[in-house]
């Protein structure tokens, strides 16, 4: 028998207000290893938030946010850097790659920091599985859209995260260009054993990942 | 994480080079200041060494001892040869160089004197014979590089103490070179020895004409820069040498020594009473010299510092400009595991990496500049310059320098430091 799969994000009771107004009321849910979620909601819903909060970049009103076990709210500022650090890799809305980097340091710095080393094989490794080894010492501006949103897919998974976030990894994307980058996240994901979180507003995606929960405007 | 400096830093190539360029304009500056300034002291006081006093004709004292002791400027004229009888019969001098001059020979200067002259600046023989017969030459070690000659070797000098087109060639019988010098480290690596007579002969001295030949006005206009007037003393002496039948032998400078310290007190006024004569001592007029020197390296060290200074502000200025731009990069950093110190480190390598290169720039500028300037100026090349002499003040220059591109980065560092990165990437998400 396997021992039972160990929890990866866990979301209590979780109440966000920015400037008095609520964002989120009363969330609550929980993703065991493997268990990929896609977070639905349409724009404005607070699933950019829902994200900050998932990564320590924010802090909830009430409730609690634990990721592997750790409770990211309740840490100092430097503990929930480390935690965010040794579990999770982040894809951002608007990629955030370097600009000044190629794509391969961009991997290679994503990866020091995450790690303390560089692997130079591994990278390979990523930026071949990501389908984009022609454009890797390219600049992220002289990528095209889906290239560099493999590219920062790539970034995420450089560091061995146990969890992904995504933040709307294919609403710029055709549909194509969606299919490719939602098979090649859940391939990747499988593949380094990472689970998947994927808030998005595009309901392309529920044919990728069937186990998806709708966040709903809070009252 | 230098590597992201470094990729920072190619990513904006003109600011970045601009920064670089000013702060090694300062470094090249300073560095050429310190090194003129110090091997012209240094050579300065090495020619000058054990000479308490200089003869020669009237005039400016500070030209006669440019023109003895550093051979770079015009003689002021001629004494008459019976100085040197004179001056060893008083007990208080030790020793007297008589110096001829008159002739150069490719630009180089024939100084017709004693074996002492050689013995004041320890020269010894690379080769040859240290003979100094008539006719016979010893050449300095820059000389014999410079002109390729050898042992055995004949050549004819030329009117002037410069290689100007207007100086004419002696009609004389050629002098030999009998003997090459060691290189010394001073005014002697750069001139021609030969014998008092030899000079003398040059000019025909012996044979009862054309004494005016000497005249040091002539030499005057020679050293000039006005080569047109080159060409008036031999008019001069076509015109006048017949007239002059009085047989004259004289010598252009007395490098004299004192026996004991009344020597300072008494040789001057003597030599003052004489008609046409002035004693000028080398230690006042160098003292003097360096000091009207010094006004202007004061001035230009100023301006090398205020060009660092500005450098500073420049990198100041680009990194303050640059981190408004890139403060969602460095956000990002913090967010994907870097530490506050990483990111404060990684500004102030970016401030230090651009002194370094200035540095570097200014080394070799610096260097580069003064070999250029060494290898084009003959008058440079006389003073004995040489660029690849490293001063240990460069050491403290490029520190300073190196220390205004880390406090020129600390303030923006600063800054990012304090305010929380992980924020400005929430916010913006
Ligand atoms: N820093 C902020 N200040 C004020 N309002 C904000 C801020 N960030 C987000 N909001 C608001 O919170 C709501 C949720 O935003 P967000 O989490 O970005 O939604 P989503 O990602 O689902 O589109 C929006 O109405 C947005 O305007
Ligand atoms: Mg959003």
């Amino acid at each position: 028998m396997d021992a039972p799969a160990p929890t990866v994000t866990a979301v209590a009771n979780l109440h966000y207000a920015i400037g008095g107004r609520t964002i989120i009321g009363d969330l609550s849910f929980a993703q065991k290893a493997g268990e990929h979620l896609l977070l639905l909601g349409a724009s404005g819903v607070g699933k950019t938030s829902l994200i900050n909060l998932l990564t320590g970049l924010a802090t909830p009103d009430k409730g609690s946010v634990s990721i592997c076990g750790e409770d990211m709210a309740s840490l100092p500022g430097a503990g929930r850097d480390d935690l965010r650090r040794r579990t999770t890799g982040i894809i951002f809305q608007t990629l955030r790659l370097i600009s000044a980097l190629s794509v391969r340091d961009n991997l290679r710095l994503a990866q020091l920091l995450a790690t303390g080393s560089v692997d130079d094989s591994k990278i390979n490794g990523l930026i071949d599985a990501v389908g984009i080894t022609h454009r890797a010492d390219a600049r992220p501006r002289q990528l095209s859209q889906g290239e560099a949103q493999r590219a920062a897919i790539a970034r995420a998974l450089v560091g061995k995260p146990r969890l992904i976030v995504a933040d709307e990894p294919t609403s710029a994307l055709d549909d194509h260009n969606a299919e490719i980058v939602a098979k090649l996240l859940l391939d990747r994901a499988e593949e380094e054993g990472a689970t998947l979180l994927i808030a998005t507003h595009d309901q392309r995606l529920k044919a990728y990942l069937p186990n998806s929960m709708t966040l709903q405007k809070a009252a | 994480m230098v590597r992201l400096s470094i990729a920072y830093l190619r990513d904006r190539p003109f600011t970045t080079l601009l920064n670089i360029i000013l702060l090694g304009l300062a470094t090249a500056t300073l560095i050429i200041l310190v090194t003129v300034s110090t091997q012209l002291g240094t050579r300065i006081e090495k020619d000058a060494r054990g000479i308490d006093l200089v003869v020669g004709a009237k005039g400016s004292p500070l030209q006669l001892i440019l023109s003895s002791i550093y051979q770079v400027d015009a003689p002021t004229g001629n004494i008459p040869a019976g100085t040197v009888d004179l001056l060893r019969r008083n007990p208080s001098v030790a020793q007297v160089i008589p110096l001829a001059l008159g002739d150069n020979f490719r630009g180089f200067r024939i100084v017709g004197t004693e074996p002492a002259y050689l013995d004041l600046y320890g020269a010894t023989l690379a080769s040859g014979k240290m003979n100094m017969k008539e006719g016979e030459a010893l050449i300095g070690a820059d000389v014999a590089r410079v002109t390729g000659a050898t042992l055995g070797q004949q050549f004819v000098g030329s009117h002037g103490l410069g290689s100007g087109e207007g100086a004419g060639q002696h009609e004389h019988d050629p002098m030999t070179t009998v003997g090459i010098l060691k290189p010394t480290g001073t005014v002697v690596d750069r001139l021609i020895i030969v014998s008092v007579p030899t000079v003398w002969h040059m000019h025909g001295i012996e044979h009862d004409h054309d004494a005016e030949h000497k005249d040091g006005e002539a030499h005057s206009h020679e050293e000039g820069h006005d080569h047109a007037e080159e060409a008036k003393p031999d008019l001069n002496d076509l015109a006048t040498g017949g007239e002059r039948t009085e047989m004259q032998a004289d010598v252009t400078a007395l490098l004299v020594k004192y026996r004991n310290a009344m020597g300072a007190v008494s040789v001057p006024s003597l030599i003052n009473a004489q008609a046409g004569m002035q004693a000028a001592v080398p230690a006042i007029e160098t003292t003097r010299l360096l000091s009207f020197l010094g006004v202007g390296l004061d001035a230009i060290e100023m301006l090398g510092w205020l060009i660092a200074f500005t450098g500073g502000l420049a990198i100041f200025v680009a990194l303050l400009n640059a981190l408004d731009a890139r403060e969602k990069d460095l956000a990002l950093l913090r967010v994907m595991g870097a530490t506050k110190g990483s990111i404060f480190g990684t500004i102030l390598v970016e401030g230090l990496l651009t002194a370094a290169l200035g540095a570097i720039l200014g080394v070799l500028l610096g260097h580069g500049v003064i070999a250029a300037a060494a290898a084009t100026s003959p008058r440079l090349q006389e003073l004995g310059l040489n660029a690849f002499a490293f001063h240990p003040a460069e050491l403290a220059i490029i520190g300073a320098v190196l220390g205004i591109g880390i406090l020129a980065a600390l303030i923006p560092a600063i800054r990012l430091f304090r305010v929380d990165l992980t924020q400005i990437l929430a916010r913006a998400a």
